[in-house]
């Protein structure tokens, strides 16, 4: 290297690096404010306001029992189903409150998709798993449309090639990797606009996991995704923006490059650093 | 960072190589010792001592260089972990090129004492006295973590460049005034520019430390002491 030429290079100005010309515009699809979360007197969630950008991947990360999966929760109003618990606080849809009396909360979950920690497919064929919701939603006219659904589902969850000689097999003989991407094409097949994934990979192995992350890439070309995870790691990979809680608070969120080289907050600096959790 | 890992054999890692670190510092700042007390003294020993000791420094860059690895491989470090272990990537590489300007300068003194002694340039050894100090005082701040230690180092490279261009000047007078001078003197000068150099590694250094610390780049531009156009004169052509 030329030791003259390195000298003369000035400092760019600060301006010049703050945002990069290209970065895509943030469209906020989901925005929450002081949500809080009450379990029966167990107050779980304090205060959390976040947006969720648009065709992007927001990983939540955080220890054990920090409020992450509740407020995952929270965002299909999946809460609903205990009774104890109680939900305060503002959450949107595009503008709409999905806590609005006049919600239907089926079709708010078939807006807003779930995956879970466990792959859970229907005791049912594979066909069947897929073409469960859009029978239950009256999705489709008739019988091809229904398999062009069954099958586009399946291609976008990256399983087609894997399955497509045994649709008829039941959806529990595949791989623990294999019956994860069957409920992701399960939650695609209804076509909804967010996917929620609750530490999607945890009971799977490297190379089933490696898959589901590349489909997690794929998919946020199309879908908004909000994924809980404990491996950091994996939020690090997947993800465009990360949100720490810790004990029931959103500690801090951020660009996924900058909470895991330099986070602000010093509990976000010791839980990725693994010096307490 | 105060608090420990949960995982303590990572600390042990991390501590085992701020410690390599620290003592690659040490080797570099020693080899630079010797090479300017052999050429002040025209100690040809101690020169030829200090050319065979450059290779202790690049073997202890090699063992950081692949501890570096093993750790990134091993422990995915984030953070001001991933921090500490990537500056200290950088810091060896500078150490490294310090190092090997003072085997520079040892090398030209063992030419420069096969012949006469020219008229004693006092600037070399204040040069030289200047660029030790901020080595010791960047390597200390690396220990201590200490950013204002480190801004002040890289505040004071510009009095380095400033005394390598006054010497320049008073090389290439003595250079018209006697032309036999002329092969010592560029000796000389390359010596005061090999220095010079050492004191732009460790402004290097104190960038580091300060990203180390703070997690964001030292953004403002560095004061220059140098004189362009006496500094173009001896570039190195592209390789």
């Amino acid at each position: 290297m030329d030791e003259i030429a390195m000298e003369n290079i000035e400092a760019p100005p600060a301006a010049a690096i703050a945002e990069p010309a290209d970065a895509p515009e943030f469209r906020v699809k989901m925005k929450t404010r002081n949500v809080n979360v009450h379990y029966a007197e167990k107050h779980a969630l304090r205060d959390v306001s976040l947006d969720i950008g648009e065709r992007e991947v927001t990983a939540l990360i955080g220890p054990s029992g920090c409020g992450k999966s509740t407020f995952l929760r929270c965002l299909n109003r999946m809460n609903d189903t205990i009774d104890i618990c109680r939900v305060t606080g503002q959450l949107e849809l595009d503008g709409q409150d999905i806590y609005d009396a006049g919600v239907d909360v089926v079709q708010l979950r078939a807006s807003i998709g779930m995956v879970f920690q466990k792959p859970n497919p229907f005791p049912k064929s594979i066909f069947d798993n897929v073409a469960y919701g859009p029978r239950v939603h009256g999705l489709f006219s008739d019988k091809s449309d229904l398999e062009e659904v069954v099958v586009q589902s399946l291609r976008k969850a990256g399983l087609y090639d894997e399955v497509k000689d045994r649709l008829g097999d039941p959806g529990t003989s595949l791989s623990g990797g294999q019956q994860q991407r069957l409920c992701i094409a399960r939650a695609i097949a209804v076509g909804p606009e967010v996917i929620l994934m609750d530490e999607p990979c945890s009971s799977l192995d490297p190379i089933a996991t490696a898959r589901i992350e590349e489909l997690i890439d794929e998919l946020r070309q199309n879908f908004t995704i909000v994924i809980v995870t404990h491996s950091m790691q994996q939020a690090a990979r997947v993800s465009q923006k990360t949100a720490f809680f810790h004990l029931g608070d959103l500690i801090e969120q951020g660009e996924t490059p900058q909470i895991f080289t330099n986070p602000r907050h010093e509990k976000t600096q010791g839980y990725i650093t693994g010096r307490f959790g | 960072m105060a608090s420990e890992h949960i995982v303590s054999a990572f600390d042990q890692e991390l501590n085992e190589l701020k410690n390599k670190v620290s003592e690659m510092g040490g080797l570099a700042e020693s080899q630079l010792v010797n090479a300017l007390e052999a050429m002040q003294r025209r100690d040809t020993d101690l020169a030829s001592r200090t050319i065979e000791g450059d290779a202790r420094v690049d073997e202890m860059e090699h063992e950081i260089d692949r501890f570096v690895v093993q750790l990134l491989a091993l422990r995915q470090p984030m953070a001001s972990d991933l921090r500490e272990i990537i500056v200290a990537l950088k810091i060896s590489s500078d150490l490294e090129r310090i190092a090997d300007y003072a085997t520079n300068v040892a090398k030209r003194t063992m030419t420069l004492a096969q012949s006469p002694q020219v008229r004693p340039a006092h600037a070399i050894p204040r040069m030289g006295r200047l660029a030790l100090s901020m080595i010791f005082e960047v390597l200390d701040s690396y220990s201590d973590r200490d950013t204002q230690k480190a801004i002040a180092v890289w505040r004071r490279d510009e009095e380095l460049d400033e005394m390598y261009i006054s010497l320049f000047r008073e090389l290439l007078t003595y250079m018209m005034e006697d032309a036999r001078s002329i092969s010592s003197c560029t000796h000389l000068l390359f010596i005061a520019k090999n220095i010079e150099r050492v004191g732009d590694h460790a402004t290097n250094i104190a960038e580091s430390i300060y990203y180390l610390v703070e997690g964001r780049p030292l953004l403002q531009s560095r004061p220059k002491g140098g004189d362009e156009e006496y500094d173009r004169v001896d570039a190195p052509p592209d390789p």
